[in-house]
């Protein structure tokens, strides 16, 4: 009896001692995001003004300076890779959601999925012999083109997950009031799941804006503006690798602020991601 | 919920619809989005292509040699991958040493220990993790971690056990240690977020079996729960392990960059992604960039099976959720 008694406690003390645990593990786990944006905050803070924001970069070991063009360039290369994944990464995903059930669509799909998993540096070597080799010039086509890579497949799981979600009911009432297929997709459950949709990109476009490794040799980088898309362009993640590995107190200051900027338009993406899913959950449940 | 049955009846509609050839437009439709989703299948064709194009030249230049030999001398023109595919495997392992309990442990914390209203906010707080970029954590790890880790730890560290080959020394701060450490921190929203989905994915009658036979709630969770979705978790981990072999930026960053073969975590090192990420704009020769692209190739192979491996695994556990 008392052997059991004692037995008892002790599977009570295991119980709550592990239990405990997973808590510290996540209090771990949580730690590095507080610390990091902490300091981030700090540092990014103390090097951001508005030289920073808006003028060139000045030659190395020289005072002042920014990043205005990088800034520029981030967005310019992203809005194209976003021109160039959205229709095709919703329309694999409608394909997925539609016509998944054929051995085809369930080979699309495992390819996403193993897209996802491809390193972005492998995604820049390749865009780097499809069109810089070609072009005989680094350029902000192949950097907008290796980000589009990276944001096809992440685009094409979202949409096919909320397209799914999407009720047939309503699929149904648009059939029965005699709209063609296309005409329900379109117009009724696209339209229902565009929430869902934006989430997926905008997630997307986060990723996209923070890879460095694919653009080091697409779109290499750029001290001066440009706005060709045959020419290197500037961008924020490169210029932070480059200004993280100088010498120079100054441009360290600079690699601060660019990634606190970096990592609020990041967050902002999120939140954004977010808020566009808890509508459709309005408007779905 | 007869959900299988409504979908089934719809998508009789929808074949009738457009199978019956009765509308163009919905022939376009579908004509569009099959060849929208042909292009993932082309992406990733493409890429195989490419990479194995641009190696050609290193591959017929050094064969099989170019795995096993430690030389790696662009001036002399000889190239060897050897100390690369060391540092990425030491790295990536040891990495995984580290997130794969916490990880685990966070999981099972979201998933089963947290009181509900604290689910959300943690899985939010994880999944930034995974939010902040690559170049990010390099730039803490530069300025922040490797000062910290050469001064309270490296140096302890040599002094006290610098006999043994794991710890010799000198200190230097940019080492295969920082790198590990940087790559464990970035992997483990992706296990976690993985391992967390398995978990939820346990049908609720094994947990109330086990309560009913009198386990506490760490037995079930460790004989019912983890083991029913092992599988999975193990997908999981296969997952970030992939996640690991291919990061580039953050690694590149801290790890010091020397082909050199060491077992000391003290030591600098060089990982297949950040040879390529470092001395791609630099390399001047055809050979030099072949090579380097065949290193590339590998680990777009290694990246391939392993995501490949883990996607299986995680769908076998999944399956009937979203994935037929």
């Amino acid at each position: 009896m008392r052997v059991s008694a004692i037995h008892e406690l002790w599977r009570r003390w295991i119980n709550a001692i592990s239990l405990a645990l997973t808590g510290v593990c996540a209090v771990i786990v949580m730690a590095p995001v507080f610390i990091i944006l902490a300091y981030l905050l700090v540092n990014g803070i103390r090097s951001l003004n508005l030289e920073f924001l808006t003028s060139l970069p000045k030659a190395p070991g020289e005072a002042g300076g920014g990043m205005a063009n990088a800034i520029v360039g981030s967005f310019y290369m992203v809005g194209l890779a976003l021109l160039l994944s959205l229709p095709v990464g919703v329309g694999a995903g409608v394909y997925l959601a539609e016509f998944g059930r054929t051995r085809y669509a369930q080979l699309v799909r495992f390819m996403a999925d193993v897209l996802n998993g491809v390193p972005s540096i492998v995604i820049g070597v390749s865009v780097w012999a499809l069109l810089v080799v070609p072009m005989r010039s680094f350029s902000a086509l192949a950097g907008g083109v290796a980000l589009s890579f990276i944001m096809i497949p992440m685009i094409a799981r979202t949409t096919e997950e909320m397209v799914r979600a999407v009720p047939h009911a309503m699929r149904e009432a648009s059939l029965g009031l005699g709209a063609t297929y296309a005409r329900t997709m379109w117009s009724v459950v696209l339209l229902a799941a565009r929430g869902g949709i934006v989430t997926g990109v905008m997630l997307a476009l986060a990723r996209a804006f923070g890879e460095a490794a694919p653009l080091l040799f697409t779109a290499l980088g750029n001290r001066f503006w440009n706005f060709y898309l045959d020419r290197p362009m500037a961008n924020l993640p490169t210029q932070i690798y480059e200004y993280a590995k100088s010498p120079y107190t100054n441009w360290h200051r600079q690699a601060w602020a660019a990634a606190l900027i970096l990592i609020l338009v990041v967050l902002v993406l999120n939140v954004i991601a977010r808020v566009s899913t808890r509508e459709r959950y309005h408007a779905l449940r | 919920m007869s959900q299988p049955e409504t979908e089934a009846a719809a998508n009789a509609i929808v074949r009738r619809r457009s199978g019956g050839a009765t509308f163009w437009s919905d022939r376009l439709f579908r004509v569009a989005v099959l060849a929208c989703a042909s292009v993932l299948v082309l992406l990733l064709l493409f890429f195989a292509y490419e990479l194995w194009q641009s190696s050609t030249l290193s591959i017929r230049t050094f064969g099989w040699r170019f795995w096993v030999s430690r030389e790696w001398d662009p001036v002399r023109e000889r190239f060897g991958a050897l100390p690369f595919i060391w540092g990425t495997l030491v790295t990536s392992i040891a990495a995984l040493v580290i997130a794969v309990p916490l990880s685990l442990g966070t999981a099972i914390f979201i998933a089963e220990v947290a009181p509900r209203w604290l689910r959300q906010p943690v899985s939010f707080v994880v999944e930034l993790l995974a939010a902040i970029p690559s170049v990010v954590y390099g730039l803490w790890g530069v300025f922040v971690l490797v000062p910290l880790l050469r001064e309270h730890v490296q140096v302890p560290l040599v002094q006290r056990w610098g006999h043994i080959p794991l710890f010799e020394g000198p200190a230097v701060g940019v080492s295969m240690m920082a790198a590990i450490l940087v790559l464990a921190v970035m992997i483990i929203p992706y296990i976690t977020a993985v391992s967390r989905e398995v978990i939820l994915a346990v049908p609720q009658e094994q947990r109330e079996a086990s309560y009913g036979l009198g386990a506490t709630q760490w037995e079930t969770i460790r004989r019912v729960v983890l083991r029913y979705a092992r599988v999975g978790i193990l997908g999981a981990i296969i997952l970030g392990y992939g996640r690991a072999v291919g990061e580039t930026m953050a690694v590149t960053m801290v790890i010091g960059n020397r082909p050199d073969i060491s077992l000391s975590l003290l030591q600098p090192g060089y990982t297949m992604a950040s040879v390529i990420a470092n001395e791609f704009t630099e390399a001047t020769s055809p050979l030099y960039l072949s090579s380097l692209t065949e290193i590339g190739l590998l680990l777009f192979v290694i990246t391939l099976l392993v995501n490949a491996l883990a996607r299986l695994l995680v769908w076998r556990v999944s399956r009937g959720e979203v994935h037929y």
